[in-house]
């Protein structure tokens, strides 16, 4: 082994990837792009998970306390108002899933009932093929209820400890999932690219190992991802204020370790191959359910069993793992060391595969 | 008295998906000649040679460089130029040679090799944006940077304009000159004719001819035209003018 060869390729590797102006602006922006958007989706509207469309409301809209449904309905948090003015248009959006559930303004008649003083009703409309439109239907069945029916019933508690937003349970995600696209695309589908245009057989013809040519494309790659997740953080961090609970360095040996992992799981992916169509393929194969199956957007919690197992397999599960319990819930690393030590595991475990599978050419 | 054999290729053979690309050849290349391998497209030329670089493993046969099995030290004494490769698109000429120079535990000075293969003017100049003359000089140069005791050169001068094609042969001259051993791969018999000391001429996996150039014309040539009696008839005459590959 010959640590000039492996520095001359470190540098020249990662060289080509901060002179790559494009791929390397879309590895600094995109996480700002997704974080930029969730911090917009779920900023003061957060809440604001169900859409009722209600009609008829004139236009221009008059104000809200003039509009005749239940007042609760008004100031629900987790309500937000469409206004219609006719039926139909009104209709076609909930039959799209465009709106949840659509509420008719004013009281109506029942035409069924024996006329007496209270046979006034909410008529509304509810697609039963939209589970959404189903809550919101209880929602709506809620707001008839005087808050005082539920006083005497129900007794809320305060979570203890400290609240996790989610946008600041969502950053790891996001981060892990801008290395895991950097280590399968920027090593993965750059390596086959090279062996598709000769670059990798011209190296061959040297005196440059396997274990050489690799060893430098991850260690450019985790540096450079690593130095990337770091703009990002900081970057994101003014603009979001995120909550870290835990120690930045045990967040950067997390990143790290994930890292790693990651980029080994890209060198497999390297391994074998001239064709760059169908390396795409299956990186994006792998990408996509390993992005939900490891709780990149959203907990898998009460999903089946072998979904969670499943998971289990997948590095970016422990990285994801790790790096929220340090950053969310501000465990040390001893506390983490079981991922830790899967993600040790599963990088040995790429590195040999990557490596015994390895070819220049074919 | 006799030059040493650099590298001694015995019964060598390849075949793909059962189609046979060499198919036992044998030669003895001495030190600090160039050798010529001819022939037309699909011949086998460039499979026998990315076997005797290293690149592809032989299905039969033998390879002896030195007089020995080629090990891990093969590598460090030969220098390679494909006939067509890439390089890392956004390094300069410089750092590519620099890049290269690191791979080997002697290399020539980066300056020195620039300087020989004209490319003092380019050294700036990413990969990505050089032409194809130059590229092709790059590639040289990358062949070149370890100083190697055997080149192995794959149709260096294709692509290249007449100028560019006459320094090429220069450079290759002047390795010959400083004992170095050249084997080169080329479709152009001028090419062949100015440079080699020794042709093999190979079709369908074969070699049909070899000797020196003059000899090669002498035996095949003699029934023909004096104008006519030239390494491109000597090719035609065994190879057949049917359009291959």
């Amino acid at each position: 082994m010959s640590l000039k060869r492996m520095w001359a390729l470190f540098v020249a590797r990662s060289l080509e990837f901060i002179r790559d102006r494009a791929g390397f602006g879309w590895n600094i922006l995109f996480p700002f792009l997704l974080v930029a958007a969730f911090g917009i989706a779920f900023g003061p509207d957060a809440k604001k998970q169900f859409k009722m469309g209600l009609f008829p409301v004139p236009d221009p809209v008059p104000a809200l306390e003039t509009i005749r449904i239940p007042d609760a309905l008004k100031t629900d948090p987790a309500i937000q108002l469409v206004f219609f003015k006719d039926l139909d248009p009104a209709l076609e959006k909930l039959r799209h899933h465009k709106i949840d559930i659509l509420v008719q303004s004013g009281e109506v008649k029942d035409p069924e009932a024996v006329p007496s003083k209270n046979d006034s009703k909410v008529r509304y409309w509810v697609s039963d093929a939209s589970p959404r439109g189903a809550l919101a239907e209880k929602l709506v069945k809620a707001a008839l209820v005087p808050e005082a029916f539920f006083e005497k019933r129900v007794y809320k508690q305060a979570v203890p400890g400290t609240l996790v937003r989610y946008i600041d349970w969502l950053f790891p995600g996001i981060l892990g999932m801008n290395i895991m696209f950097s280590a399968f695309f920027g090593v993965g589908y750059v390596i086959v690219r090279y062996r598709r245009n000769g670059v990798l057989k011209r190296l061959k013809a040297t005196p440059v190992t396997a274990f050489e040519y690799l060893s430098a494309q991850l260690i450019s790659r985790v540096v450079v991802s690593m130095a990337a997740s770091m703009v990002v953080w900081a970057g994101c961090d003014v603009i979001f204020s995120f909550q870290m609970q835990g120690s930045y360095v045990d967040a950067a040996i997390v990143f790290l370790f994930g890292t790693v992992c990651l980029v080994s799981f890209g060198l497999i992916l390297a391994c074998r191959g001239t064709n760059e169509e169908l390396t795409n393929g299956i990186i994006n194969f792998i990408c996509w359910p390993m992005m939900f199956l490891s709780e990149v957007w959203f907990s898998i919690e009460g999903t089946a069993g072998w979904i969670r197992q499943a998971a289990g397999f997948l590095p970016l599960t422990h990285f994801l793992a790790a790096a929220r319990k340090v950053i969310n819930d501000g465990a040390t690393l001893s506390q983490v060391s079981q991922e830790m030590a899967i993600l040790a595991v599963m990088s040995l475990v790429f590195l040999a595969v990557g490596s015994w599978l390895f070819s220049w050419t074919r | 008295m006799p030059k040493q054999t650099i590298i001694r290729v015995d019964a060598l053979k390849k075949s793909y998906n059962g189609r046979p690309a060499v198919a036992g050849i044998s030669l003895a290349i001495a030190a600090g000649t160039c050798f010529g391998l001819l022939g037309p497209n699909g011949a086998g030329k460039t499979t026998a040679v990315e076997i005797m670089e290293n690149i592809q493993k032989p299905d039969q046969g033998r390879i002896l460089f030195k007089g020995k099995e080629r090990d891990r030290s093969f590598n460090q004494q030969v220098g390679v130029q494909f006939q067509q490769t890439e390089l890392m698109a956004f390094l300069t000429v410089e750092e590519t040679l620099r890049t290269f120079a690191a791979f080997y535990a002697q290399s020539l000075p980066v300056e020195a090799v620039m300087d020989l293969c004209m490319l003092k003017e380019i050294k700036h100049q990413r990969c990505n944006k050089i032409s194809g003359g130059q590229r092709q000089r790059l590639l040289l140069s990358l062949a070149l940077i370890n100083d190697p005791d055997l080149l192995f050169l794959d149709e260096p001068s294709t692509g290249l304009d007449p100028q560019a094609r006459q320094h090429v042969w220069d450079i290759i001259k002047g390795i010959r000159s400083r004992g170095k051993t050249t084997i080169l791969t080329t479709h152009y018999m001028e090419e062949a004719w100015v440079l080699c000391d020794d042709i093999a001429i190979m079709d369908e996996g074969k070699i049909i001819a070899q000797g020196a150039p003059k000899d090669l014309v002498k035996t095949h040539c003699a029934s023909m035209p004096p104008e006519s009696r030239n390494l491109e008839s000597v090719f035609l005459a065994l190879t057949g003018k049917r359009l291959k590959g």
